[in-house]
């Protein structure tokens, strides 16, 4: 409790994510090209970039699904390539599409992550309930996924990345889908937890960004473009919108 | 060893929830019936025993087999699930081990429901049970060693076709290995492979324990068959996963 009063009092909590020179390279394409950044605890990180950027190679590459060609990602401490299992206990994550198993229920698949994260008994059953709760799919819970729409499967998806209640968050596209009022659940959903979290949502909403987000990072041909808060961002071009900003930026590489 | 189970049973879950479990239960207790009844002679042998039985149940595995496994990967990489088995806090060796065991329980429940030919045995007769028991863990190991080819060659692919004629062409090279049209084309084209090739044969394993004869090299051979393909299974897991 001490600690995190002193983090507090210097304004800057601990770096949860540490990513580091990431490089891959499919063939001679270079998707992802030295990308370093670090995520703090209480920040909420939005990744934004073109499609084909780079955004999701990295989150994958970050998660430690995907091998990098060059560098380190490391999840509290813990090397995502050395020390995986560790890594990813944690970790919550939303892979690109939020895939699910079609054929469970909705309770059935919260049940079984929760399983494979080390929960049995009653406290499973506490911590589904509470992530159905947090992502509001208690009428959903006895359903097969494959019959339900794109928003509850989205949410599916981020019900069991919350789980865990763990201490770094990455979402790839959270809101993608999802209609304006489920939108704005899931941005107080992400607001609320973010004090204690360090979070990274990857999205091509930039109202998003500005509504969620304390920090954005753009990036275009896998490079890192632009690290700054949505305010410093939207300052650079005269209109004083994010859009516009994006816009200049990953059209034009080289004015970077 | 928990995560493994956990694994195991999603995954025999997902068998029994779409129709591929009693598709495939119906038509294996229909294939090794009508085989071993009309094709085998069960009855004109005049014999207690389960030789036809045992004869033909190689083979019917050989074609099912590979149904079982087709999807075991290559589903989870079309559908993408494989990013989130992945990035769950177990090792890829622990999912491809709990995956091999689901489609292995699935096997054995397949092999249990052939009980009625145990039943029809020994009401004719008295045949030797201990050779029908250790006919019955040869078959298993046989199902475990074609199971662990079909489910490497689902983690080699995303197209689960391609991992069903994979899996079927790779178990008929290691059935018959050991059969002489291998071995002496072999032996007159490349010696050394030859013996090689007599040693790895699945099928002559099998006859062993349809014999009643359970040896422990046989045992050896069929763990060290199904352990090499799970290796192979996690190195392809590793290498293809993203791609």
């Amino acid at each position: 409790m001490a600690n995190v009063q002193a983090t507090e009092a210097t304004g800057a909590g601990a770096a949860l994510i540490e990513i580091d020179g990431l490089t891959k390279r499919f063939g001679t394409f270079t998707a992802v090209d030295h990308v370093s950044f670090a995520v703090r605890r209480g920040e909420v990180l939005g990744f934004l970039g073109p499609n084909g950027a780079g955004k999701s190679t990295t989150m994958k590459m970050l998660a430690g699904f995907m091998t990098p060609t060059a560098g380190t990602a490391r999840i509290a401490g813990h090397d995502v390539q050395r020390n995986p299992v560790a890594a990813r206990r944690a970790l919550g994550f939303l892979p690109e599409g939020a895939p699910t198993y079609p054929e469970m229920t909705v309770s059935g698949f919260l049940r079984f992550c929760a399983r494979v994260r080390g929960y049995h008994g009653a406290e499973m059953g506490a911590r589904v309930a509470r992530a159905a709760e947090l992502t509001q799919l208690r009428e959903v819970l006895l359903q097969p996924v494959e019959t339900l729409s794109k928003g509850f499967k989205r949410r599916v998806g981020l019900a069991q990345a919350l789980l865990h209640d763990p201490p770094v968050l990455v979402l790839d596209e959270p809101t993608d889908g999802l209609d304006p009022n489920q939108k704005h659940e899931v941005r107080t959903l992400i607001a609320r937890m973010a004090p204690e979290k360090a979070i990274v949502i990857s999205t091509h909403i930039l109202e998003e960004v500005e509504a969620v987000c304390t920090r954005a990072i753009i990036i275009a041909r896998g490079r890192v473009i632009a690290d700054a808060t949505p305010q410093a961002l939207a300052q650079r071009h005269p209109s004083g919108r994010l859009e516009e900003v994006f816009r200049q930026l990953t059209l034009l590489p080289e004015a970077a | 060893m928990r995560n493994i189970l956990t694994i195991a049973g999603r995954e025999l879950g997902a068998y029994f929830a779409t129709p591929v479990a009693i598709v495939f239960i119906v038509i294996f207790l229909l294939l090794q019936g009508t085989l071993t009844f009309n094709l085998g002679g069960f009855f004109d042998r005049g014999q207690a025993d389960l030789t036809p039985f045992f004869n033909f149940l190689p083979w019917v595995f050989l074609l099912l087999v590979p149904a079982i496994t087709m999807r075991l990967w290559a589903e989870e990489r079309r559908l993408g699930t494989i990013e989130l088995l992945l990035t769950l806090p177990v090792t890829q060796g622990q999912a491809v081990i709990g995956k091999f065991l689901a489609a292995w329980a699935f096997c054995a429940i397949a092999l249990l429901l052939t009980f009625p030919f145990i039943i029809t045995v020994n009401l004719l007769g008295r045949p030797d049970n201990g050779a029908i028991l250790s006919g019955y863990i040869g078959a298993l190991l046989v199902a475990g060693a074609f199971l662990s080819v079909g489910a490497a060659a689902s983690a080699a692919t995303k197209n689960q076709v391609i991992a069903f004629v994979l899996a079927v062409a790779a178990c008929f090279v290691f059935a018959v290995a050991s059969y002489p049209v291998v071995t002496d084309f072999l032996s007159r084209n490349a010696p050394v492979l030859s013996d090689i090739a007599r040693r790895v044969g699945v099928l002559d394993r099998f006859a062993n324990f349809a014999r009643g004869l359970i040896s422990l090299r046989d045992v050896i051979y069929f763990a060290s068959f199904i352990g090499f393909f799970l290796c192979l299974n996690t190195v392809l897991v590793d290498a293809r996963k993203a791609s």
